[in-house]
């Protein structure tokens, strides 16, 4: 027989009291666990969303503006020294330090050209990469393959009446509309799509991009770190990054977080008021036992040790449960408050953080309680005989 | 050979209002082997002088010497672990842990030690068997009888093999056929060599005792070998 024996016997004995302890912390932990894994899924939700939805970083050809003020008058200002970025110099994203977090590059050459008797905005893309940048976008038909086909707009379509299998002529190509994009509501509505290389050639500017839009959003994407290397690599070149959305919503997050925190805090605070509270009445009412203990020779840190271990059983399990109840109360609440339920999943390491913080908690809770069952007079519990 | 070596021994309990002498200048010498019985009236400091006996309450002045360890001279802990290896205790009213079946209660003084589990459980058997009780180890002591319980208090007392077994008045809750029974045992234990000091205010046990002693007010007033003349008055 050891400490842990008696301590677990007297646990099955006050089955009721062992219950409440369990109660108190399991509520707290399990509060603490579903805030901490609600949060997460909603995180990684909103992250994957953004992975799929849109780039992040747009590289355009850097420029200087001449202001043309006299006085007071303003005449607005007019672009000088436009920089070019050329498509060969793209390959040199892939040397950045942070390459690995690039998921996609979509490079796009704009012209205006004359098409059917009206003049249109024509949009030369690397079909694979766009569409999958773009994943918004569905088209009615097929997606464009080779350099004479072509995928109209929406509101462009209506307006040159093209059906997909029509052909159409710009400048010196003859092109066949393969498709035509449902309406976006957006300006990609007005545009006609080539492929790069078809694009580059109307406009007389092979090898030349207008645009690159850089899909680069994740977990832990460092964006301003990338914007300032990429920077860097084409200095001719404008790198800004688009975080608005991203960081408007990670604040959120963010805010929630510390929310969930504090809300946690309170409660774990609260179970271990239950602990200590639970505990301390059990040491004031086995004055008896403890005496008897005592007298038998059993050591004040035997007497502690006897108060901790109950208090740690109890917390051990607390802690898993607490962890289980936590889960399961993610999973079924995450359909309501997340879009998704995807990102709903295990967490060993919150499984063991939950344990250890419940018995973190139940341990300073039951200090005092032990010391105060070990600092018992033996002789005043034989007086209580 | 004297076993117990008591000087001066004196323990008062003050408070604002006031102040009790408890014990009040005793001294005493308990041979091994010895039954001593220390009876008195209630409220003449026989529970006081068995607690300071058992190194379970510090006395005022005075000292306590058991087998040649001056029990308040100890440092800190080592109260406890001479408990534990020196004395047995047998309470009133039994005081088993209602939760521990008859073996683990008898088990408890060795929980703390470090003995092979076999070689406790060893002797907590041999305990057991020796109080005639070898057949209900597995028992809750809500299940046993009175006498039944009381033998596994003193299994209890005995499984560490202590020089001293200390009693407080052990047949205080038993009718008295079972208080002859708990007695006899005592008395067949005594006759092993082991020596025991017993709180009672039974006058029937009396006769059991090899060595009586009377407190009176905390006082030691007469001191009494079987049969022979009295030592003290």
């Amino acid at each position: 027989m050891t400490l842990a024996t008696i301590a677990l016997n007297n646990l099955r004995r006050r089955k009721g009291r062992a219950v409440f302890l369990l109660i108190g912390l399991l509520l707290g932990v399990g509060t603490v666990v579903t805030l901490f894994s609600l949060t997460s899924a909603l995180t990684a939700e909103a992250q994957h969303k953004m992975e799929n939805f849109g780039a992040n970083i747009i590289i355009s050809p850097r420029t200087d503006k001449l202001s043309l003020s006299y006085g007071a008058i303003n005449l607005g200002g007019i672009t000088v020294d436009q920089e070019e970025i050329r498509e060969a110099d793209l390959s040199k994203l892939s040397t950045i330090p942070n390459s690995r977090n690039i998921a996609l590059v979509a490079p796009k050459s704009l012209s205006a050209v004359q098409a059917k008797g009206e003049r249109v905005l024509l949009m030369g893309i690397r079909p694979e990469s766009e569409f999958k940048l773009k994943r918004w976008w569905s088209v009615a038909g097929r997606v464009l393959r080779s350099d004479d086909e072509l995928v109209a707009g929406n509101a462009v379509a209506k307006r040159l009446g093209l059906r997909q299998g029509d052909g159409i002529d710009i400048g010196d190509r003859h092109f066949t509309v393969t498709g035509i994009l449902n309406e976006t509501g957006s300006q990609d509505d007005h545009l006609l799509l080539s492929t790069l290389g078809a694009a580059q050639s109307l406009s007389g500017k092979e090898g030349i991009v207008s645009l690159v839009e850089v899909a680069a959003l994740c977990g832990d994407c460092p964006v301003e770190d990338m914007v300032k290397q990429i920077s860097s690599v084409l200095p001719d070149a404008e790198v800004n990054a688009i975080q608005q959305v991203v960081k408007t919503r990670m604040h959120a997050l963010q805010q929630f977080r510390l929310f969930s925190f504090a809300v946690g805090g309170v409660i774990v605070l609260t179970g271990g008021l239950v602990v200590f509270v639970t505990m301390m009445s059990s040491v004031n009412e086995r004055t008896r036992e403890i005496g008897i203990f005592r007298a038998l020779g059993f050591r004040r840190s035997h007497v502690m040790r006897l108060i901790l271990i109950e208090s740690m059983s109890i917390s051990f399990f607390s802690g898993v449960l607490g962890y289980l109840l936590g889960m399961a109360v993610t999973w079924l609440v995450l359909p309501f408050v997340g879009e998704g339920s995807h990102a709903w999943m295990w967490h060993p390491l919150l499984a063991v953080g939950a344990v250890v913080m419940a018995m973190g908690v139940g341990c300073l809770a039951t200090i005092y309680p032990a010391l105060h069952a070990g600092r018992m007079d033996p002789t005043e519990a034989l007086r209580a005989l | 050979m004297s076993l117990i070596e008591i000087n001066a021994l004196s323990k008062q309990y003050t408070s604002e209002a006031d102040c009790v002498a408890a014990l009040s200048g005793i001294d005493l010498s308990v041979d091994e082997g010895s039954f001593l019985g220390v009876v008195g009236a209630s409220g003449s400091g026989k529970s006081t002088f068995l607690t300071m006996l058992g190194g379970l309450s510090h006395p005022t002045s005075g000292s306590v010497v058991i087998d040649e360890i001056d029990l308040y001279q100890l440092p800190g802990e080592r109260l406890a672990d001479f408990r534990r290896e020196y004395i047995g205790f047998v309470f009133q009213s039994f005081n088993l842990i209602e939760y521990l079946n008859a073996i683990e209660n008898v088990l408890l003084p060795l929980t703390v030690k470090a003995l092979p589990k076999a070689e406790k459980y060893a002797l907590a058997e041999d305990a057991l068997a020796q109080v005639g009780l070898g057949h209900r180890m597995h028992h809750l002591p809500s299940q046993l009888s009175g006498g039944e319980q009381e033998r596994v208090a003193i299994a209890r007392a005995l499984v560490n093999k202590p020089p001293l077994i200390l009693a407080d008045e052990p047949t205080g809750s038993l009718d008295s056929a079972t208080s002859r029974e708990i007695m006899a045992l005592f008395a067949g234990l005594n006759a092993q060599g082991q020596t025991i000091v017993m709180v009672t205010h039974n006058l029937e046990n009396l006769d059991y005792f090899n060595r009586t002693i009377h407190l009176h007010d905390g006082k030691l007033t007469d001191d009494r070998v079987a049969g022979q003349h009295c030592l003290a008055s």
